[in-house]
């Protein structure tokens, strides 16, 4: 029998590193997907509202386990060949979108209707508006959420393990299948996870105090 | 042709008919007060006129340009006609000068040391230079309205419409904008305003139209309308406003 030793444990250091690029990935491609959703349910156009509308409301309402086994298994059915990895990356990128879509279109609509009014009143287009008045305005109330929804977003990284992708806690579960020492194995699994997620936490809270302090005059 | 024309307007906030078939014109140079009860539809008025609300008959044409829906038309419209609200709206991420220099800029391809320069301008104009580099959150409301003054002025509007804007602030502050307001319209501005002040619409406006139940009810020379009112409505309100 293996014992937990040097080599086990750089084995999961590194998959630490699989679960932040998932994460960063996941984050980056969902975010530009989750921008265009927020502006898209705000749009002026019905039918563009609803499209977004409707995809949020099913992408929030199935677990992301299931758009997981979706594009890795149910792809493969229709002959769609997914390499663990890339379907992992579709799956939380397409579960980010959604989320971030809703907490955007939110901070957008706390932006005061009066500064629409404004941009408009000086010839903005709609476009100019966005980009150069509510936007800045909206990112600086969405910060905070959006840090503390990507602390929630390293932890469920773990459930693309489902599809034999080694992140993380699949790292932890093989080394411990190999070696049963559980309590060293996972704590040093929870201490990575601690690492990444504590400074992202501080960073949220600091945020939400910072922005507090700008708002109150 | 006028600077503003509105012919028989009628605007409908769902069953609630706001106006009632307004027509008014406004000469180029011309200071118009509209003054009225809260809900007389004096400000609705003014926000029809730079499209902000669309209207449900009539026809208004200011500085040129038929007021229409459609947004680029809109667009061209608003180059020349600024508004200034009663809560400023100054965009609190943008420093004074970058709240001045945005518009011309993004609308009229100013390039940044020309709107830079045009900033400074409008800001002496307003007696606001050392604010350049101030963020609105960092002035005073009585500073800030001026600001949002200077903001439209950089615009080289044709007409400026004015909704309310001293409703905000305590006479002290309501003072300086006024000051304001008043050099404007001698430089030959022409200007359309809502005001609660009626010394400023009897001393600055030529013009005095005093609105009622979505209908221009008494409208003259300002000095004639204070001294002589027609109606008992007009009476009443000026009357009611000395007290």
């Amino acid at each position: 029998m293996q014992t937990f030793g040097w080599p086990e444990a750089m084995f999961i250091f590194r998959a630490a590193g699989w679960t932040l690029l998932l994460t960063v990935i996941a984050f980056a491609i969902g975010g530009v997907m989750g921008g265009a959703l927020a502006i898209m349910r705000l749009s002026r156009i019905a039918l563009i509202r609803n499209v977004a509308s409707v995809y949020i409301l099913v992408i929030q309402s199935i677990p992301v386990l299931m758009v997981l086994f979706m594009s890795y298994y149910g792809l493969s059915i229709i002959g769609i060949e997914l390499p663990p990895f890339f379907a992992a990356s579709a799956s939380l990128a397409v579960y980010v979108s959604a989320y971030l879509a809703e907490i955007w279109r939110g901070s957008i609509q706390s932006v005061p209707f009066q500064q629409w009014e404004a941009s408009a009143s000086l010839a903005h287009s709609p476009a100019q508006t966005y980009r150069y008045v509510i936007l800045p305005q909206a990112v600086r109330i969405s910060l905070p959420p959006t840090v503390g929804f990507l602390v929630q977003l390293v932890k469920n990284t773990s459930i693309v393990s489902v599809v034999g992708f080694v992140e993380l806690s699949r790292a932890g579960q093989l080394v411990n299948n190999a070696t049963f020492q559980a309590f060293q194995v996972f704590s040093l699994v929870a201490v990575i996870y601690f690492a990444i997620c504590f400074p992202l936490s501080r960073l949220s809270r600091h945020l939400e105090k910072v922005m507090n302090a700008s708002r109150s005059h | 042709m006028p600077a503003v024309l509105i012919d028989d307007v009628h605007k409908r906030f769902g069953d609630l008919e706001v106006l009632k078939g307004v027509s008014l014109n406004v000469e180029s140079g011309q200071v118009v007060a509209l003054i009225g009860r809260s809900g007389s539809g004096k400000s609705t008025l003014l926000r029809c006129i730079n499209g902000l609300e669309a209207i449900n008959a009539g026809r208004i044409e200011v500085a040129g340009h038929a007021v229409d829906q459609d947004p680029k038309k809109l667009r061209e419209l608003r180059k020349d006609v600024g508004i200034v609200f009663q809560s400023y709206n100054l965009f609190p991420h943008l420093t004074v000068g970058q709240n001045i220099m945005l518009s011309p800029r993004i609308t009229q391809n100013v390039p940044q040391d020309k709107a830079a320069e045009l900033a400074r301008e409008v800001l002496a104009q307003v007696g606001l230079s050392e604010k350049f580099d101030s963020y609105p959150d960092n002035l005073s409301g009585g500073q800030q309205q001026r600001v949002a003054i200077a903001r439209s002025l950089a615009m080289r509007p044709k007409v400026m419409l004015f909704d309310e804007v001293t409703s905000a602030l305590d006479p002290e502050l309501t003072g300086e904008v006024l000051l304001v307001m008043e050099k404007l319209a001698k430089d030959g501005m022409t200007m359309l305003l809502v005001t609660h002040e009626m010394n400023f619409a009897r001393n600055v406006a030529s013009t005095t139209v005093f609105m009622h139940q979505g209908k221009i009810w008494e409208s003259g020379p300002s000095q004639d309308l204070f001294a002589n009112p027609q109606t008992p409505e007009l009476r009443n309100f000026v009357t009611a406003g000395t007290k």
